[in-house]
């Protein structure tokens, strides 16, 4: 890439490593990553969980020390044996998680670790200057006296990113930035990025999702079980081809399938409401019917509800109004237990399966009668019937292609992937009628994703009805049938898939009601 | 380096073993939980090993106690090495004694406030009630309100001996005295906690008490730093503890544990020792109030010779003190 | 990606627990060495007090027995996903209900008659004085550590009183009952080894190791081979996925308490039908306490809680023989000395794993290296 000002001698890489080698025990995290990111540019680094990108960048910000390879910044080698050298070498990073006091203000979080003297004040009138000009020059408008708490998502990142240009930041390197954004949000962010890209700084975004490599990066890195795989340009490769690397063979983005023929209905939820602990309503006056063989998307960013209406039809949340009908009885009014419930025909694949769908110190049979333990198959007389359990597992293995095929294997020690097969085999395995799906495919690669998907569309083509809560638009809009999109606790709209497309979902989603709207 | 340490504790066996073959004299002592540190009855008991051994220049062996079934071991441990004697201090441990003494009948045994009815065990018992009785008296007469107090440690039957002797003291001077009486607690950790002795002290202080007798152990020393905190008299016990608080320590109730245990052992070593039971009161001089140069401001003539004339007739049985008995 | 560095299974079972155990020793010994004895002998007094005589190995599992009722007491409820501190109360009022019926029944009914009553009278009442403050967490959310404290002091205040006023046998001065009546007495292992035809020097050590035994037989069963424990240990893991499986935590934590309550409510078997013969002041003498990191080093497994029970036994047994021969090894070193193993072996567990994973690491490297 030659310098723009045309100079005969192309300038040293802003951010370059140099085969980079680290172990945590018997894993070998990263083998030998060479990396360089060009000044004033945005370099893409993608790769499924576990591919070590996020190693790479702990070691970049002085999390880890890598164990063997050099780090160059603007051709100087430097030595980063914390995040505060880091920050000294001009390296800012983004997390997944925010790292932010809640209760402080925006000028209070910015400046926290760098307040410059004892003393508050002169410290933060410095801050708001300089911070009122970083926000004019990038575009990064944070009210700045607003406690974190009350500020939006969106902008939280936004804080994230102020404080690092703040401390000086010439390389920004952001950890899968969109996973909390609404698609108009991610959007912004974007613009943001491009906007730094042009004043001269670097950015490093790591991510899995091959959209935003493809919208925003001028190069892209991708990485494989701990090896980089490629280097390409953005503008000369395709999804399609990134995916191939990342998975290291072919994948279908999006599976084929056929149009949906729904039969009668199953499960009809009728002004369902749920409060939470603090007696705040969640899920506000909902109805929605589900029928056999059709797919149906709950849409809508995280937070506005979908959580609290998937454990509400699971029976572990009780409604505080409302029915839910299953097969002619209302689950509310018997107050039918999640035990109860999946005798009735009523499977969940949890949305946060490490939280509440697998007990991560179990093994993989252990979990594989997670919900199912007092089932007579799996029971002989007062003791549980350990080869039929494992024989289960084995047979649930090979049906879903889980891989290793161990059932004694911790399942903690399983890819997401791998987990999540093993979760939904559990669950269709008892041939439910109708299935609650969260999250289908979070924290699961891509080769996964493919399975997962032609699973649950093969479903419902067996006449289930299948309920799947979403923040990923992608996949509601590849798999749903019907579109609820949930704002604020309330079902906001419903859009047949046909006439769905991702700018209107995003819209309802960020609360605008209704159709139309472009 | 390395061979010399062991060769030196094989060399301490050896010395063991030989001198259980010489049929030397060994004397051995076993503590219970509390410790010979307790600063009250089991260390009392080592002053009296203690001065026994700088007397006669033989080396006692001692056992403290940290299980119930340590004291049966402990026991059964110093017979089997040729133990002459074996003391035990304190009534929890009677079964023990009674099961050891049965399995060793040539080794002598003594209990010290306990009975065991065997051929050769020593069951040395105290009179508390008479002292106690002496004691009430006192704090009958020094007191100014007519009220009293009382502050035992752990409520067990030993405590309410002490309680029922001093009340009945209290009431022998002044039948119209009132007496309050807490015990400290249930657990044994009740007779080690200073902070809630002051606490109870305190209480009854406020209540209007200016004398508080204590039979508390090491809490007992909560109730006397109160006492000389509010400027109030306390009534020390077991030992002579006149001294920690000059001026505000009415007496002692003393419990000559020290001299029974130093005559257990020197009887045992001279062939004088005699078994059977044996109760150390007033008549004995096994228990008394303390007089020294520390109370003897507070301890007037006339309370002296009030005291020494009970004292006569309590020994003379002119005077009967009740003593408690569990049920 | 901190995660816990990884050792391979048999160094975590077996390696660490050495490791951890030679340094709490070797630090022992310089603190026996600073007290002016030497610390190799003191090793050897340990080790022979503990296992050098049928005698001393009798003591050493006498204590273990009590150390496996409480040990296995404390596990049961960890794996319910909570922390019985309340083991020492449980026991001790277990005491009362093993007593009662050996009060009752000694004498006047065969062993083999009193044994099993005793054994329901001691878990009935460990479990009852269990049950308050399970019901306290399930319900209430009360804490079960604090309350399970408070009803170890509520529980020594009951017995005191019981039997400063209630069971006393009249006209003596100890706190204690009357002794049990012979059918009540736990056979000695040496009696019984006899009748096998075996020579066994007598000590405390009686029938009541083999309850023992079988109670952690019956909870490796109950916790890992049935569906009552499949379900304790998913709500002790992850309480979020026991409600998705539809079982209810709170009815968990009460039945979990109620088996913990009762294990160590047995205790009294081995400590009064088996020792004193009589119920008497605190009698479990720190033994619910002592099942904590009995329980915490052996992984609460009933395997490892037999083994970590038999090393603190010896450690209880070949301390009192090291405070018995060496003078300037007062109680106070001893417990000391237990507190140290008890340090390295639970609290700086992880201390050691470091390294000895960076060793193993190392080893694993070159391996790959050469292959």
């Amino acid at each position: 890439m030659l310098d723009e000002g045309g100079a005969a001698v192309p300038a040293p890489p802003a951010l370059e490593l140099r085969n980079i080698d680290k172990r945590f025990g018997a894993v070998h995290a990263n083998r030998a990553v060479s990396f360089a990111a060009a000044r004033g540019s945005i370099h893409g680094l993608i790769g499924e969980n576990g591919a070590g990108k996020s190693t790479l960048m702990n070691i970049v910000y002085g999390f880890h020390r890598a164990d063997d390879g050099e780090i160059l910044v603007d051709g100087r080698r430097v030595d980063i044996g914390s995040p505060q050298d880091a920050i000294a070498a001009g390296i800012g990073m983004v997390h997944q998680h925010f790292m932010l006091v809640e209760n402080f203000t925006v000028l209070e979080n910015v400046v926290l670790g760098v307040e410059g003297g004892a003393l508050l004040r002169g410290g933060l009138d410095r801050a708001r200057g300089e911070l009122e000009k970083l926000a004019r020059d990038y575009g990064l408008e944070v009210p700045l006296d607003t406690v974190v708490a009350e500020l939006p998502v969106g902008l939280q990142q936004r804080v994230e990113i102020l404080k690092a240009l703040y401390r000086r930041a010439e390389i920004l390197i952001l950890d899968e930035p969109t996973a909390v954004l609404t698609p108009q949000e991610a959007e912004q962010l974007f613009r943001m990025l491009r906007l730094l890209r042009d004043q001269g700084k670097t950015v490093v975004l790591v991510t899995h999702k091959l959209r935003e490599i493809m919208a925003v990066t001028d190069r892209v890195t991708v990485m494989r079980q701990g090896a980089v795989v490629g280097e390409v340009a953005t503008g000369t490769t395709s999804p399609r081809e990134l995916a191939e690397k990342m998975v290291g063979r072919a994948v279908l983005l999006r599976v084929e399938k056929g149009p949906a023929r729904p039969g009668e209905t199953l499960l009809s939820v009728r002004d369902l409401e749920v409060r939470d602990r603090f007696d705040v309503a969640r899920v506000r006056g909902v109805s929605f019917e589900l029928r056999a063989g059709e797919i149906v998307g709950v849409a809508g960013v995280s937070g506005n509800g979908q959580s609290e209406l998937l454990e509400a039809l699971a029976g572990i949340r009780m409604p505080s109004r409302g029915g839910i009908i299953l097969g002619g009885r209302d689950l509310v009014r018997e107050q039918l237990d999640p035990r109860r419930r999946r005798a009735l025909g009523l499977a969940h694949v949890p949305e946060d399966r490490l939280r509440m769908g697998v007990v991560t110190g179990f093994s993989a049979e252990d979990n594989t009668i997670l919900g199912y333990h007092d089932r007579a198959a799996y029971n002989r007389g007062l003791l549980l019937n350990r080869p039929a359990i494992h024989a289960e597992c084995e047979r649930e293995m090979a049906a879903h292609d889980v891989r290793p095929a161990l059932p004694g294997l911790r399942i903690a020690a399983f890819s997401g992937g791998n987990q999540q097969k093993l979760v939904l085999a559990r669950e269709i395995d008892v041939d439910p009628r109708v299935l609650l799906i969260g999250q289908p495919t979070r924290g699961v690669d891509i080769g996964a994703i493919e399975f997962i998907h032609k699973k649950l569309i093969a479903l419902r083509d067996a006449g289930k009805a299948l309920l799947i809560v979403s923040v990923e638009l992608e996949e509601i809009l590849g798999l749903a049938d019907r579109i609820l999109v949930m704002n604020a606790g309330e079902i906001v709209g419903e859009v047949a898939r046909a006439d769905a497309t991702e700018e209107k979902l995003g819209l309802m989603m960020a609360g605008v009601k209704g159709e139309g709207h472009a | 380096m390395r061979p010399i340490p062991s060769v030196r504790a094989l060399v301490a066996l050896a010395c063991l073993a030989a001198g259980a073959r010489a049929a030397d004299f060994l004397p051995a002592i076993v503590y219970d939980m509390g410790g010979k540190f307790d600063r009250s009855f089991n260390q009392s008991a080592s002053d009296g090993a203690a001065k026994f051994a700088k007397d006669t220049g033989i080396a006692v062996r001692d056992f403290e106690i940290t299980n119930a079934a340590q004291r049966e071991q402990a026991m059964t441990q110093f017979a089997r090495r040729g133990a002459s004697v074996i003391v035990a201090i304190g009534f929890d441990q009677a079964s023990a004694v009674e099961a050891v003494a049965k399995k060793f009948p040539n080794v002598k045994f003594a209990i010290v406030d306990g009975t065991v009815d065997l051929p050769n065990v020593q069951s040395i018992n105290f009179r508390e009630q008479e002292s106690s009785f002496l004691c009430g008296m006192a704090a009958a007469m020094a007191s100014k309100t007519g009220k009293v107090g009382f502050v035992g440690g752990m409520d067990v039957p030993l405590i309410r001996k002490f309680a029922l002797g001093y009340v009945e003291g209290v009431h022998y001077v002044n039948p119209a005295a009132e007496v309050f009486e807490n015990m400290t607690g249930t657990t044994p950790a009740a007779w080690n906690d200073p902070t809630k002795g002051a606490e109870l002290a305190k209480s009854q202080f406020g209540r209007g008490a200016d004398v508080v007798f204590h039979a508390a152990g090491g809490t007992g020393l909560g109730v006397m730093q109160a006492a000389a905190d509010m400027g109030k008299l306390s009534i020390g016990c077991d030992s002579n503890q006149d001294y920690l608080h000059p001026g505000s320590v009415l007496t002692s109730a003393v419990k000559r544990v020290d001299t029974a245990v130093y005559q257990t052992f020197l009887g045992a070593k001279n062939g004088t020792w005699k078994p059977g039971k044996i109760y150390l009161g007033l008549a004995e001089d096994g228990v008394g109030f303390s007089l020294d140069e520390h109370n003897r401001k507070l301890i007037t003539p006339e309370i002296e010779a009030k005291l020494d004339e009970a004292r006569a007739d309590i020994i003379a049985g002119k005077i009967k003190v009740s003593e408690y008995h569990a049920q | 990606m901190n995660a816990p560095a990884k050792l391979p299974r048999w160094a975590e079972l077996g390696l660490l627990p050495l490791v951890n155990l030679a340094a709490a020793l070797l630090l022992s010994g310089v603190i026996v060495k600073v007290l002016g004895e030497s610390p190799w002998a003191a090793l050897k007094l340990l080790a022979s007090g503990s296992l050098g005589s049928e005698e001393n190995i009798g003591y050493t599992l006498y204590y273990a027995t009590n150390f496996m009722f409480t040990g296995l007491a404390v596990a049961v409820a960890y794996h319910a996903g909570l922390f019985n501190i309340g083991g020492e109360g449980q026991a001790y009022v277990g005491g009362l209900g093993v007593g009662l019926v050996a009060l009752w029944l000694g004498g006047r009914a065969p062993f083999l008659v009193v044994l099993p009553v005793a054994i329901l009278g001691g878990a009935v009442f460990g479990a009852a004085w269990a049950f308050i403050p399970a019901w306290l967490q399930a319900r209430r959310g009360s804490h079960i550590v604090i309350t399970t404290i408070m009803f170890n002091f509520i529980g020594s205040a009951l017995m005191t009183y019981l039997l400063v006023n209630v069971l006393i046998k009249p006209g003596q001065q100890s706190p204690e009952t009357r002794e049990f009546g012979a059918t009540a007495f736990m056979p000695a292992a040496s009696d019984l080894l006899a009748k096998a035809g075996i020579d066994f020097s007598p000590s405390p050590l009686n029938l009541a190791f083999v309850v023992a035994l079988g109670a952690g037989a019956l909870v490796w069963v109950l916790v890992w081979r049935t569906r009552w424990g499949y379900a304790l240990r998913v709500a002790g893991q992850n309480q979020a996925a026991a409600v998705y499986a539809g079982i209810s935590p709170p009815r968990i934590i009460v039945q979990s308490m109620l088996l913990s309550g009762a294990l160590a409510g047995c205790l009294a078997l081995n400590e009064l039908m088996g020792s004193q013969h009589r119920i008497l002041i605190d009698f479990p003498g720190g033994a619910g306490f002592v099942g904590i990191a009995v329980a915490l080093m052996g992984r609460n497994h009933p395997a490892g809680i037999f083994l970590s029970a038999v090393l603190f036994g010896a450690l209880a047994q070949g301390g009192s023989q090291l405070s018995f021969d060496m003078p300037k090894i007062n109680r106070d070193m001893v417990v000391v000395i237990q507190g140290l193993v008890i340090l390295f072996c639970g609290a700086l567990e992880n201390v050691m794993r470091a390294p000895l994973a960076a060793v193993f690491a190392r080893l694993a490297g070159r391996r790959e290296a050469e292959g």
